[in-house]
């Protein structure tokens, strides 16, 4: 990692919180330093450095977002943000060009202990629901890695923030709130896990929501 | 001594002297009902208390430093106002330049206003230019859904927190014979 790749990284997450006034709400777990996939809803771009300038420092150096290749390979500053600043690992979503296999990808990237940040529903929520149906890669990543938990992560308000197809951000109010971590349990189907991952996200959205 | 000054003298010293007599207060009845142990009213009372004093030390400061200072202070209480009022109402993805404006076009132009004593736009920025500008660019984005209703709630936001607001600083421009 290079010192201007580190600099950058601390900008982002400096301006995130200063802009989102977010404080990170362990509600379920605490940022202990085990290895996690942190699952989220997706809003906006601004949902990687939010969830990044959440963790402590030395859960951030381990964690690294997964990526569509197809967006993020595109064009010299995308291309040097999501690799030398956000250390993401992209993967090939269009099912008939790619090369290798997304869930290799991410399998592999869990090898050295790392833990990851997916965005299940595929890309950014841009419509009127809540969350957007759950792809099955992550059912594929926990049948692979059953041992690895999976904590929901839900952020509130981001998406307007900073909505897609927009540059600057609006400074409104935000919350992040890390839910209580799910793992695959023996023999379950992957409708059925699709849909408990995907409620376990919904209630921790219910119950971060002032009443 | 001039009015000005006496009634300056007056005013501080009553404010302080309410201040101080409400810490004391607050203090004995912390030790004498609840020592040592929380409280909700006595300690929700302590608390507001200090933030009293906190916002008296704070505006003190500002009117010291001038006209400037005050400006300054009301035009980032409104920036978190207008933020805490935005964050909670619903607005749509087509309202982001509008709050963009909002955010960075109407407080700053606003408080620079008065700070140039322009009264007969500051007067008639938000109620006249923004009412009629903010539901335009909206439009532009081509989301109509509960339109209306969106232009009214940010428009009454920006009136409130924004315009409302700077009418505070702008006592100052006012100009009364021997308390200039």
């Amino acid at each position: 990692m290079s010192l201007a790749a580190d600099l950058l990284a601390g900008v982002i997450t400096g301006f995130t919180r200063v802009v989102t006034g977010a404080q990170a709400r362990w509600i379920g777990c605490g940022p202990t330093a085990i290895q996690r996939i942190y699952f989220a809803n997706h809003t906006s771009h601004a949902d990687f450095a939010l969830i990044w300038a959440s963790l402590p420092g030395d859960l951030r150096v381990r964690t690294r977002p997964v990526a569509g290749a197809d967006y993020w390979e595109k064009g010299r500053v995308r291309r040097y943000f999501i690799h030398e600043v956000l250390h993401a690992v992209l993967i090939e979503r269009a099912g008939t060009t790619r090369t290798r296999d997304p869930i290799e990808t991410i399998v592999a990237a869990l090898e050295p202990g790392d833990s990851l940040i997916v965005f299940p529903e595929g890309t950014r929520n841009v419509s009127d629901e809540m969350l957007l149906p759950f792809k099955s890669g992550i059912y594929r990543v926990a049948c692979r890695r059953p041992d690895v938990e999976l904590v929901p992560v839900w952020m509130e308000n981001l998406g307007r923030v900073l909505p897609k197809g927009e540059v600057i951000p609006v400074p409104l109010l935000c919350s992040i709130n890390f839910g209580t971590p799910m793992r695959l349990v023996p023999g379950e189907e992957k409708q059925a896990f699709l849909g408990r991952a995907r409620q376990a996200l919904l209630d921790l959205a219910a119950a971060a929501r002032p009443q | 001594m001039t009015p000005y000054q006496k009634h300056t003298l007056l005013l501080t010293g009553g404010i302080f002297a309410v201040l101080i007599i409400a810490s004391v207060v607050g203090w004995a009845l912390k030790l004498r009902l609840a020592p040592e142990r929380p409280h909700s009213v006595i300690d929700n009372l302590n608390a507001r208390v200090k933030a009293w004093w906190l916002m008296v030390v704070v505006i003190g400061l500002a009117l010291l430093a001038g006209k400037g200072g005050v400006i300054v202070l009301f035009a980032f209480a409104s920036f978190t106002a207008l933020r805490e009022y935005a964050t909670l109402v619903p607005t749509r993805r087509a309202d982001h330049w509008v709050l963009l404006l909002c955010f960075f076009f109407f407080i700053p132009f606003q408080y620079f206003l008065i700070w140039i004593e322009w009264y007969g736009l500051y007067s008639i920025l938000i109620p006249v230019y923004a009412f009629l500008v903010l539901p335009m660019i909206a439009a532009v984005r081509g989301d109509v859904r509960n339109f209306m209703q969106r232009s009214a709630t940010i428009q009454w936001g920006l009136m409130i927190t924004v315009y409302c607001l700077s009418y505070v600083p702008a006592l100052l421009t006012l100009n009364i014979p021997g308390y200039a």
